[in-house]
């Protein structure tokens, strides 16, 4: 069976320095999959290297047993919301049908369907209302909702998103989730760079933990542990203590 | 000058061939420029223009006598050149593009000018070249044959836009997404970038290397005051681009003593001051008045809800307080206060009494019960959700609910109830 990613011997670095360092990673079956780790560890970047953005010093990424430049259509991403200008002069139809460009290949606009497409999209990240707003005008945790929005419209069947629960209110983090959750439900893979240790048993169910090298990745009951996550973090106990509470909540719900 | 532009109109063929060729040029240059602004590129038409300049003078070394297609090659050349330095220079040390891009232009322009001062001293060869007009511009060296060139070449602009709107857009607006689509961004923004470089160096001998840049930048600047659709803007810096041509052209051949790229350029000017004034998406004034009303509304709100806490910290035992009293709590001057006081009383808020003593009336006391709602649930939901202060509060809304879910709205007036800090209506005196 074709893994649905494959991550091998992967090493970034700029400089010379290592951003990250062989990095093998595997995934078999869609997961709610969290890559966490602290500031610097390189959580973005492997994003980014899967999908080509920045240049490798060695490895190689693949997905569904394709080199990603094959699969492209199958791939959904939501960069980080920092990355864009909200000033633009678009609204926030505009940037869902970007979601769309990728079936459309050249030169071809987006006609009626991809619209009304785009339209669902957004419904379901609860911004109808909102489509003809420039998308300045909106609030960090809506803007979050729109990049959601334009990855839904992707249509993909693995979705990588850069933290895409940051700087949201605790509504708009469920709202997201759920999101993530019904993808999930429908068979997709999310890979998503997640800040909050304290919500990753809440809403996760595989854990990939990074500090420029892979510490663990596993099913997050077996690999969400204040061991490993100790070989993460290093020695910063408060964060660790939260993350601990966490844990043990996590492991008392249902 | 309209008259004296209807005069030379009729009388002068050449001025309606240069009128064209300059607002064409200004059309096309104003489109193209306007997607460079976008994708955070102004300056590279900057030090394209300039780097232009040594393969114009290149190309009549070479060549020795003044041929203007085999210029306007060299100036292609060499400006390519300046650019694949200057992203050289950033991917491969450590110099960043603003320090890029200075180096070159200026490195560029001094070889150009250097080269000039020798051909200058060629003698009689040197005085013919007209290099002078590559530097300031002269448009009235355009005749009916440039017309069509710069006819042809803003009409590929337009078709390149219009063909490639959906990817310069997804480029221009986030990079690294379309990337992950499988797109050649790199292509495209060169794409994008040779586009600039044709309007550059059809530019470059009417209005010359040091200003043609403005034309590029400018009418995309000012169309951005104007509207915040990109169909719109494009369009837009196009027509002010044409504007710019006619009322610069015009200018320049009227008082022909004057340069013509200065006058094209402070045309230009003119056009983005006004633009930047009047704009009524986001313009100067727009700007001033939508901040004062702002002010007006918050100012009366804090003066309500002042009101509204004062009478509570009384017990509501009266409906009016001592005016001095509104001093304690805010910050305002004894004579802002009353200018304060004065306005709600116009607007049928508050009911000045006799003895220094203000009272709410039935109006002002509904609009200060909500004021203090939406004061306190948005310090509640602040003292909830520290780490959302910036993404989500607005001042400008009287109530979270326009912000916040309702679900989350009702836990914050919970919260409220159960300290016992919400206001109630009921207990209005």
């Amino acid at each position: 069976m074709n893994s649905l990613l494959d991550i091998h011997d992967l090493t970034v670095a700029y400089h010379r320095k290592p951003v990250l360092w062989d990095v093998d990673l595997e995934l078999h079956q869609p997961q709610l999959a969290a890559i966490v780790g602290p500031n610097g560890a390189g959580k973005s970047t492997l994003i980014k290297a899967v999908l080509g953005l920045v240049p490798l010093a060695s490895g190689r990424a693949q997905i569904f047993g394709e080199p990603v430049a094959r699969v492209r259509q199958r791939i959904g991403y939501v960069p980080q919301r920092e990355s864009v200008d909200w000033d633009f002069p678009v609204s926030v139809l505009d940037v869902v049908l970007m979601g769309t460009y990728g079936r459309l290949g050249w030169f071809r606009r987006p006609g009626r369907d991809e619209r009304e497409w785009a339209r669902e999209c957004l419904e379901k990240v609860g911004l109808a209302q909102y489509e003809h707003q420039q998308i300045g005008q909106l609030s960090g945790g809506q803007q979050q909702r729109v990049f959601l929005a334009r990855a839904l419209a992707q249509r993909a069947d693995i979705y990588f998103m850069d933290e895409p629960m940051a700087g949201v209110d605790a509504a708009t983090e469920r709202l997201i989730f759920q999101v993530l959750a019904d993808l999930r439900a429908a068979g997709k893979a999310i890979i998503a760079v997640h800040h909050d240790l304290r919500t990753v048993p809440q809403y996760f169910d595989y854990v990939v933990l990074l500090n420029v090298r892979l510490v663990a990745a596993g099913p997050r009951e077996t690999t969400f542990t204040p061991d490993n996550l100790r070989k993460t973090y290093g020695g910063r106990l408060a964060l660790l203590d939260a993350a601990a509470d966490a844990i043990a909540a996590g492991s008392g719900a249902p | 000058m309209i008259e004296s532009a209807l005069h030379a109109l009729r009388e002068n063929y050449n001025f309606v061939v240069i009128l064209c060729g300059v607002s064409l040029l200004g059309a096309g240059a104003g489109i193209v420029g306007a997607f460079a602004v976008l994708r955070k590129r102004a300056l590279t038409g900057d030090a394209l223009s300039h780097a232009a300049l040594p393969g114009v003078c290149l190309a009549f070394l070479v060549l020795g006598e003044r041929n203007l297609p085999a210029m306007l090659l060299g100036a292609l050349a060499s400006g390519i050149l300046g650019v694949a330095i200057i992203s050289a220079l950033v991917r491969w040390t450590r110099v960043r593009d603003d320090a890029a891009i200075g180096i070159i232009l200026s490195v560029f322009f001094g070889l150009g000018i250097a080269l000039m001062g020798i051909i200058q001293r060629m003698g009689s060869v040197g005085n013919k070249a007209g290099l002078s007009s590559f530097i300031l511009g002269k448009t009235t060296g355009i005749t009916g044959a440039d017309v069509w060139i710069i006819l042809a070449s803003a009409a590929i602009c337009l078709a390149a836009i219009v063909v490639l709107y959906k990817e310069f857009l997804a480029v221009s607006f986030d990079a690294d997404f379309t990337q992950s689509l499988g797109w050649p961004v790199y292509a495209i923004d060169l794409l994008l970038m040779s586009l600039v470089a044709a309007a550059v160096v059809i530019g470059l001998p009417t209005v010359g290397v040091i200003m043609i840049s403005a034309l590029l930048i400018m009418p995309g600047a000012a169309a951005r005051f104007w509207t915040d659709r990109l169909s719109t803007l494009l369009v837009l810096a196009g027509g002010l681009g044409f504007v710019t041509g006619v009322v610069g052209t015009t200018l320049s051949y009227t008082f022909d003593k004057l340069p013509a790229g200065p006058v094209i350029v402070l045309t230009g000017a003119a056009l983005f001051l006004l633009s930047m004034l009047l704009g009524h998406r986001r313009g100067a004034i727009a700007r001033i008045l939508a901040h004062r009303r702002f002010r007006r509304s918050w100012q009366e709100r804090q003066l309500l809800r002042t009101l509204y806490e004062l009478i509570e910290s009384s017990g509501f035992r009266q409906r009016s307080v001592p005016q001095d009293d509104l001093l304690s709590l805010r910050a305002w001057s004894p004579a802002e206060a009353q200018k304060l006081v004065q306005e709600a009383a116009v607007a049928g808020l508050v009911l000045p009494l006799p003895g220094g003593r203000v009272a709410l009336t039935d109006q002002g006391w509904q609009q200060a019960l909500e004021a203090t709602r939406g004061h306190r649930l948005w310090q509640t939901f602040l003292a909830e959700y520290p780490e959302q202060a910036g993404s989500v509060v607005n001042l400008a809304s009287v109530s979270v609910d326009d912000h916040l879910p309702p679900a989350l709205s009702d836990e914050l007036q919970a919260k409220l109830v159960a300290a016992g800090r919400w206001p109630a209506s009921e207990v209005a005196p």
